[in-house]
């Protein structure tokens, strides 16, 4: 089950990383003939434009006589012949964009806040962990006061308050950098508890007495010798983090407070997919959430195989 | 022989509960204070809502009335102690009383939270109880059905379940009564909100399940292997008395923390649900008020959602001193 997820976990990164290669059509290109399309189907080497046969009912037939070449591996893995008839592998939105596309370059988009969100928190949490746990006494005191206060809350409710508070309409560049910020500010606790525990029991081993004789500073000893004990600890964590990170994201955008509609990421695109009647007919757009159940599936199946306690979120 | 532990009497019960109150209270305070003092210090303010073309002499009246031109110390104080009365101010959104809006949302959030609760026991306990203790088909095709539930979280069972009902009709799609409830009657309401029950309470259900079930076939698997269910055995306990009376109730200390942090995840979870499926409960009224920056009203849900977290984590704790006759009788083990 381990080397399952693992595997899963890999290849999501490969399809973010190799996002542009796999898509077959920019993911912000229009194509007004096609809102609502359904996915089209492949046959080898072509397939068959739609046509609009009743737009208020969003219905499409192909045109069987007008068949488009598909071309393997020219620049992507497979695309189109014909620019303006494109290949819409799992359909297009309400805009007309390809839904494929955006799915793969919304990997890149979630998958690279959380990963950002992920080291910023193991950071700080690790900062703070360390030190609370190497000072002891009223730091450690304060310090660990203040993380449980940060742990009891429900972290959603946190992260919407931080950001329901900043300026609701910003650029997708500071809408990055803020949500980092946050996710960071209210992960740091789980993280910093650990490593407090681990470290101060750490503390008390012969070779920190014997770096303090050799001259070492409380800077140096927390940094260099006493952290690598957490690193076992700092994986798992940040392991479990990833995808609560994901989610968070996810959640942001669908309620619109995270990015704008017009970057793709897997919560914008379920945000465009809320419509109750239309997802009913087109549940193609629902592919955002399977790729988000894939990733937090990865994650469990790696913790699961190692017998450690499951997803609390 | 050594001495045992004398058993908790009166006194020790009553200080427990007092701790509890204290730690209760606390959290409110903090929680509701933080939450009012971060939306007054944040940029913009309930005045926004009333548009660019508003008159300043409407704009300056909603200022005093929310008392904005108080310094925020000065705010908060002058709302503790009116909170303390039970008085917690008006809402700007929906110009009326705070009071009496978060009791009907935090009433609905309540029954949400309640039914997911006892979906989620019903469901997890038992099957993890199965799984924890044999090995078999059976025994992994639950594990795999769990591992399955636990990977979706509220935000996309509540989608899925949706998008579900929107297909088949089974059930309401979404919200808590029809347009057509509104006149029946008492007991066609309750029917009304009891058929839009099942699906909100089920997606906050399902992750939550499979969370109990893998714990509870975790802390099963480890009681099982314990000296005293060998002897147990040896003295002739049948199979069923053994699980449930020797080895499901030792194992049930672990739980019981559990249920607290469940309590919590019941609230994440309930915002997301009630925001997909329309459920008009806390979750939602924060995040409206927090949009509008609607101080008072924002202050209210996060008392109220202090009270919940602070309630949760006491009834874990009595749940766990009424289980474990070891906490019971002071035993440190």
């Amino acid at each position: 089950m381990k080397t399952a997820g693992r595997a899963l976990l890999i290849a999501i990164v490969f399809v973010a990383v190799a996002a542009p290669w796999l898509a077959p059509n920019p993911p912000d290109r229009q194509f007004d003939t096609y809102l609502y399309a359904p996915p089209t189907s492949l046959h080898g080497t072509y397939f068959y434009p739609l046509r609009i046969v009743s737009r208020l009912e969003r219905r499409f037939e192909e045109v069987r006589d007008r068949p488009v070449r598909v071309e393997w591996l020219r620049g992507h893995l497979v695309s189109s012949a014909d620019d303006r008839e494109p290949l819409l592998l799992l359909g297009a939105d309400s805009y007309g964009r390809d839904i494929f596309a955006r799915l793969l370059y919304g990997s890149r988009a979630s998958l690279g806040l959380a990963a950002l969100a992920t080291l910023v928190t193991m950071i700080l949490g690790a900062a703070v962990g360390g030190i609370a746990g190497y000072a002891g006494g009223a730091v450690d005191e304060i310090l660990s006061r203040f993380a449980d206060f940060v742990l009891v809350l429900p972290a959603i409710y946190v992260v919407l308050a931080l950001r329901a508070v900043m300026p609701l309409v910003l650029p997708p560049g500071q809408v990055f950098v803020l949500l980092v910020g946050i996710f960071a500010l209210v992960g740091w606790p789980v993280v910093a508890r650990g490593v407090r525990g681990i470290i101060a029991s750490e503390r008390e081993r012969e070779y920190v007495t014997a770096g303090r004789a050799a001259g070492a500073g409380p800077l140096r000893l927390l940094a260099v010798h006493l952290m690598p004990a957490a690193r076992g600890y700092l994986l798992t964590q940040a392991t479990l983090l990833l995808p609560a990170f994901i989610l968070a994201e996810a959640t942001l955008s669908y309620v619109g407070l995270g990015f704008p509609d017009s970057v793709p990421t897997w919560g914008t695109m379920l945000s465009n997919a809320s419509n109750v009647a239309l997802v009913g007919e087109a549940p193609w757009m629902l592919a955002p959430a399977a790729a988000i159940f894939l990733v937090v599936l990865a994650v469990n199946l790696v913790v699961q195989g190692s017998g450690r306690p499951p997803l609390v979120r | 022989m050594p001495r045992r532990a004398a058993p908790y009497t009166t006194q020790h019960v009553v200080h427990f509960l007092f701790r509890r109150l204290a730690f209760a209270l606390l959290l409110v305070i903090a929680v509701s204070s933080s939450a009012l003092l971060l939306t007054r210090l944040a940029p913009g303010d309930l005045t926004t809502e009333l548009g660019a073309r508003a008159r300043p002499e409407d704009v300056a009246r909603a200022r005093e009335r929310f008392d904005l031109n108080r310094s925020p110390l000065s705010q908060l104080g002058g709302w503790a102690v009116r909170a303390a009365r039970f008085d917690f101010g008006d809402s700007f959104l929906y110009d009326r009383p705070v009071g009496g809006l978060i009791r009907r949302a935090a009433g609905n959030t309540a029954v949400l939270a309640v039914a997911a609760l006892a979906v989620a026991t019903l469901l997890g306990i038992p099957l993890g109880i199965v799984t924890g203790s044999r090995r078999g088909a059976l025994a992994a095709a639950i594990r795999g059905v769990s591992l399955v539930c636990l990977s979706i979280p509220p935000l996309l069972t509540s989608l899925l379940l949706v998008f579900v009902a929107s297909r088949t009709g089974w059930l309401p799609a979404g919200g808590m009564t029809s347009v057509t409830a509104i006149d029946a009657g008492w007991s066609a309401w309750m029917l009304d909100v009891a058929r839009h029950l099942p699906l909100p309470a089920l997606a906050l259900a399902l992750p939550l399940a499979a969370t109990f079930e893998r714990l509870q076939s975790q802390a099963m698997t480890e009681t099982i292997h314990q000296p005293f269910i060998v002897a147990a055995l040896a003295r002739g306990v049948t199979w069923r008395t053994l699980l449930i009376d020797h080895a499901w109730r030792a194992s049930l200390r672990s739980m019981c923390a559990i249920y607290g942090l469940a309590i919590g995840a019941l609230l994440s979870g309930s915002f997301v649900v009630e925001y997909v499926t329309a459920w008009p409960g806390l979750g939602r009224l924060m995040y409206e008020a927090l949009r509008a920056r609607d101080i008072y009203l924002v202050a209210g849900c996060a008392a109220m959602g202090g009270v919940f977290l602070a309630f949760g984590s006491v009834v874990a704790d009595l749940l766990l001193f009424a289980a474990d006759p070891r906490v019971r009788e002071g035993q440190t083990t």
